[in-house]
């Protein structure tokens, strides 16, 4: 019966997947896009990943669609122009052949790996006991590993100041961004002040409950991120701007107090 | 149990993407929202139903946070297609 | 008596499977957004809530039970919510792309 079903699963999310690429009109492949996350969720779970499916849940189901949804309507402008700018037969050919090499070496890979795979999980469940936390992953991202997250933190403030880039000279200390007009009794001011307190005690639950099960600080993090999405796309706050000290404080603490306390480790052994 | 639970799961999942049909049909923007909204409703049940057969109690926590976050598509998509027509999402009615 | 709840939970658990059956058949065959929005909020609410009764009835804990619960409430507020914005949409025009 369960090979039945991930039988039922792979096949539905393959057809998606083609039939995305596939199509022509945007919108379509937006919704099949997300679509796919949903269907890609259960995937992971049946592959007990529970980590991994809380991520695509927040992720590919939720914020991602919001993103290409946005970035389809400014598109919806310049769709003449795009339709120009097909690309030549030999272009095609030549991004289909690369695309087929890819993925026959990426299969042959998978194919050739080592029967058992290296692992170190082994040394993470003798070690985890020094960590305090219950849920391996945890200890991975935040304990044996935490410098990888700690850089994570920075590269987002490298992007962060990559897109405060893009703003127009005169714009530079104001908000990014355009103030949205919406409706305030509005259906979708509505529901932007009724889901945002909801999401963040969901939020902040998921990070909580990830110390010994599966959850996290990286699902956590996209929930309450989509919360404030939810509340700028309603009108009902706006984007600081980018000029305010507290916000550029409070972007820098985050990485600062992680040194911090990586430091205070390091001294109280 | 556990069986028919996962059989019941199987069932929903197949169900809702039946709704995907709506999509393929190149329905209209609208529509496509709908079968995504079905699509996030019977994934849910079938997390919860796959949840409960296989005795995993974290995967309530998947179905809540995609509960929280499935009808964040619809909205971007309603913002979207009120921006593009100028106005906010209020109809002038005769209220 | 185990068993009789078991019996209970894999009905209710049909029951709202059968619900979802009809969403979707009527998301297909109906010929209006309108009404294709209305069988739509019948597989939110009766199906999913029919499957969260039936695994309430399977469930351990206080907190398990609740969370069910919530999934389910959240469920009908978004559901709630998405189906008036689709509607209003929908009475301003038609959105084909």
């Amino acid at each position: 019966m369960t090979d039945v079903f991930n039988i039922g699963l792979a096949l539905l999310l393959l057809g998606l997947a083609a039939w995305t690429i596939v199509t022509r009109a945007l919108f379509v492949a937006i919704a099949g896009f997300i679509a796919y996350g949903l269907l890609l969720t259960l995937a992971w779970v049946q592959l007990h990943g529970i980590d991994v499916a809380l991520t695509e849940a927040a992720i590919g189901a939720g914020l991602t669609g919001v993103l290409l949804i946005g970035a389809a309507g400014r598109l919806r402008h310049s769709a003449a122009a795009l339709n120009l700018e097909f690309p030549s037969m030999q272009v095609r050919w030549l991004a289909g052949l690369v695309s087929a090499a890819v993925s026959i070496a990426l299969g042959v890979c998978v194919l050739a790996l080592s029967d058992p795979a290296p692992t170190l999980a082994h040394e993470v469940a003798a070690n985890i006991a020094d960590t305090g936390v219950g849920n391996p992953i945890t200890a991975v991202l935040l304990a044996f590993r935490s410098m990888d997250t700690l850089l994570e933190a920075i590269v987002l403030l490298f992007a962060l100041l990559g897109v405060w880039s893009l703003a127009p000279d005169q714009s530079w200390g104001g908000r990014p961004g355009l103030r949205q007009q919406v409706d305030p009794n509005g259906i979708l001011a509505y529901a932007a002040r009724v889901l945002p307190p909801l999401g963040i005690i969901v939020g902040t639950y998921i990070f909580w409950v990830g110390a010994d099960d599966p959850g996290g600080k990286f699902q956590g993090a996209t929930i309450l991120a989509a919360m404030w999405l939810l509340v700028i796309m309603a009108g009902l706050a706006d984007a600081p701007p980018i000029s305010r000290t507290w916000l550029r404080v409070g972007l820098v603490a985050g990485p600062l107090v992680f040194i911090a306390i990586g430091f205070i480790g390091l001294y109280s052994r | 149990m556990a069986e028919y639970l996962l059989a019941a799961a199987g069932f929903v999942l197949a169900t809702v993407a039946l709704g995907l049909v709506r999509i393929l049909r190149g329905a209209s923007a609208a529509d496509s929202m709908m079968a995504i909204q079905l699509l996030g409703t019977g994934g849910i049940a079938a997390l919860l139903l796959l949840g409960a057969a296989t005795g995993e109690a974290a995967v309530v926590d998947v179905a809540l946070t995609l509960a929280l976050l499935a009808a964040f598509a619809s909205f971007a998509f309603v913002k979207a297609a009120g921006d593009a027509a100028g106005q906010d999402t209020k109809v002038k009615s005769d209220r | 008596m185990s068993s009789l709840i078991d019996v209970l939970a894999l009905a209710a658990i049909a029951a709202g499977s059968f619900f979802f059956l009809a969403g979707t058949v009527g998301l297909l065959r109906f010929p209006d957004t309108l009404t294709r929005l209305h069988a739509l909020t019948k597989a939110d609410n009766l199906g999913l809530g029919l499957v969260v009764l039936g695994l309430l009835l399977q469930v351990d804990s206080v907190l398990a039970g609740l969370k069910l619960v919530c999934i389910w409430l959240l469920v009908l507020l978004s559901g709630a919510c998405v189906s008036q914005l689709i509607a209003l949409n929908a009475r301003r025009g038609d959105l084909r792309q």
